[in-house]
């Protein structure tokens, strides 16, 4: 077990703690993070708050080392964590996006709502099982000509698209429209392609999951129907996943680019996993264009995942695409950095925003908001754990001013996989979410167990410190009614 | 999650870690010797030999698929390693794979040459 963090919190106001540049030597700027007071507990179990202040290290940080109220101990960076750096003195680092580059979410909508999916939904499990490869050692059904991957790492959605998977109006729903300018494959090792074009198409394993949900609430009328929706007890689709071996390759190859950075100026680090270059070095340069790569295969590979998530909807129900209204409102990732410009005591700067677990959550009026929520603002989707409900939320001006236009991702850990493990065997959590009315698929019981509502913090009080404070705003709410665990 | 791993010599902790990698990803008793490979890492410092020692083996598996229970090391150096590593191809209906362990990480890493001590935490 970690030990405990006694480390020094100083109260901002009730939903924001401050750890002080002065708490270790060689912090560039104070460590903030949203929390309430009841999570102060949890967040003190482990290293994470550490790791908020190992951050505020890193040259070119700008503003506080932040972390969102999903904290949870990560390598190196904190899960939930966001660090601004300046484009011109700053630094990128892969350890601050982490392993599975671009890992997010996207929301569907549909014009059906539960009691007429409800007699069918085994069948639809089943189906969405059957044709959406998942689980650990799966490989897709996608199959790339010689050197088409280079394709895919280039056009991201807009690769999956022209192949048939899903339309253009998609792409416009999406963060980045599915496509990071930039992408240079030269700067992805062949290693990754390896990695890669096997197992594009496919969900993984892990946290990753397909949900088939529930409206069970409804905060901002308006704002909801927006995005299309409309009523308590409609269904929505939410896929969860993200780069794969390629994305983890990358980093591992990056990773290691940067330590032998760090070590070759001998640069002193709490952590090797934060080592980091400089955004204007040839390594900074390189990583910053491969893990554009890996954030457009990423896109892809949720297009193509939700092309068939839609193809077996519409067997299952014998509708059209059209009569059963599946349209993606949006698509988000929660593991990236981005040159974004924000305002700097009133001027602009251009900065370079890392989020480790974080969702960009820009306002509304941003040009990078599609103009369909320019007047909302721009769709965050918060995914609580498996037998838990999950939000949408908005981004706001709030966040633009003090969070680099961030917010929350998840539950946040509070067990490790391990501990999960050993409090509840897969067969017990798989009877708990059937009594709850949940039908389960997977390939892995056993692993079941680390995806339990015990081992994640509660969801509605994470998005609800994110609400109070100010940085997105609560929309709807949804609860599960079939799970497909990668 | 992450392992300690401890051995006679240094190489034989890192053989060890290896071992220890497999075991999460299978049970270890279910995968035979059949067929063997050599591999060759290289790195700055022994921290670096570990961290692309472990990756090595799990960039085999997911492209060649290939598990691995024994590791016989060859040649170690601290900045260089050759080992021969002993396992079979993953067949889905004998093999239940376990954990899907995406990359070692640098986080908490340590190699400790004076107890032949090498600790390393993965992402999965």
């Amino acid at each position: 077990m970690p030990e405990k963090w006694t480390g020094k919190l100083e109260k901002v106001d009730d939903y924001r703690w401050r750890i002080p540049k002065s708490y270790k030597s060689g912090m560039r700027v104070d460590g903030l993070i949203y929390a309430s007071e009841a999570m102060l507990d949890d967040i003190r179990q482990d290293r994470a708050a550490e790791q908020v202040a190992n951050v505020a290290f890193l040259p070119g940080i700008i503003g506080y080392s932040l972390a969102m109220p999903d904290i949870h101990w990560g390598y190196g960076f904190p899960i939930g964590g966001v660090a601004a750096m300046r484009v011109s003195d700053g630094v990128i680092s892969p350890g601050g996006v982490g392993f599975d580059i671009n890992c997010g979410v996207r929301m569907l909508r549909t014009n059906l709502l539960e009691a007429e999916i409800h007699p069918k939904i085994k069948q639809l499990m089943d189906a969405l099982y059957k044709n959406v490869p998942s689980g650990l050692g799966s490989e897709g059904k996608i199959r790339l000509r010689h050197g088409e991957i280079d394709q895919v790492l280039v056009k991201g959605a807009r690769w999956a698209v022209e192949k048939g998977f899903g339309h253009r109006e998609e792409l416009e729903t999406t963060e980045e429209h599915g496509e990071m300018a930039g992408a240079d494959p030269s700067k992805v090792s062949g290693r990754a392609k390896e990695r890669g074009v096997p197992q594009l198409g496919t969900l993984g394993s892990g946290n990753h999951f397909l949900e088939v949900a529930v409206v069970d609430q409804i905060y901002e009328k308006d704002t909801a129907k927006t995005m299309g929706i409309d009523q308590i007890g409609q269904v929505m689709l939410l896929v969860h996943c993200g780069s794969r071996g390629l994305g983890y390759q990358v980093a591992d190859d990056y990773i290691s680019v940067m330590v032998n950075f760090i070590k070759e100026h001998n640069i002193q680090l709490p952590d090797r996993q934060l080592a980091y270059a400089p955004l204007n070095s040839p390594q900074g340069q390189a990583y910053l264009a491969a893990m554009k790569c890996a954030a457009n295969y990423a896109w892809a590979n949720r297009q193509c995942i939700t092309h068939w998530v839609r193809e077996s909807f519409c067997q299952v129900f014998g509708k059209s695409e059209k009569e059963a209204g599946l349209e993606l409102i949006y698509d988000v990732c929660h593991n990236i950095a981005k040159i974004e410009e924000h305002d700097l005591n009133g001027r602009k700067a251009n900065l370079c925003v890392h989020r480790k677990g974080a969702t960009r959550a820009f306002p509304a009026g941003h040009p990078d908001v599609p103009a369909k929520y320019a007047r909302i603002g721009q769709p965050v989707f918060i995914p609580g754990d498996m037998g838990r409900l999950s939000y949408v939320l908005v981004g706001t001006e709030q966040a633009m001013k003090e969070s680099f236009g961030s917010t929350c991702h998840g539950a946040g850990r509070v067990k490790s996989r391990a501990a999960a493990k050993r409090a509840l065997t897969g067969q017990e959590v798989l009877k708990e979410l059937e009594s709850k009315g949940i039908t389960i698929k997977t390939g892995n019981l056993k692993d079941l167990a680390e995806e339990a509502s015990e081992a994640y913090k509660d969801i509605t009080s994470v998005v609800n410190v994110a609400h109070n404070a100010g940085i997105s705003r609560i929309v709807a709410r949804t609860k599960p009614i079939g799970v497909v665990k990668g | 999650m992450g392992l300690v791993a401890y051995g006679k010599s240094l190489a034989e902790a890192f053989a060890n870690a290896a071992y220890g990698l497999f075991s999460l990803i299978v049970e270890p008793n279910k995968v035979k010797e059949k067929e063997s490979r050599k591999v060759t890492v290289q790195a700055q410092d022994a921290e670096s030999l570990l961290f692309n020692w472990i990756n090595e083996l799990i960039y085999i598996f997911e492209v060649e698929r290939l598990l691995f229970k024994s590791f016989d090391i060859t040649e170690f150096t601290g900045q260089s390693l050759e080992a021969t590593c002993w396992g079979e191809k993953y067949d889905p209906s004998r093999h239940q794979l376990k954990t899907g362990v995406k990359s070692a990480t640098y986080h908490m890493l340590k190699v400790d040459g004076e107890k032949n001590r090498v600790q390393v935490i993965f992402d999965v």
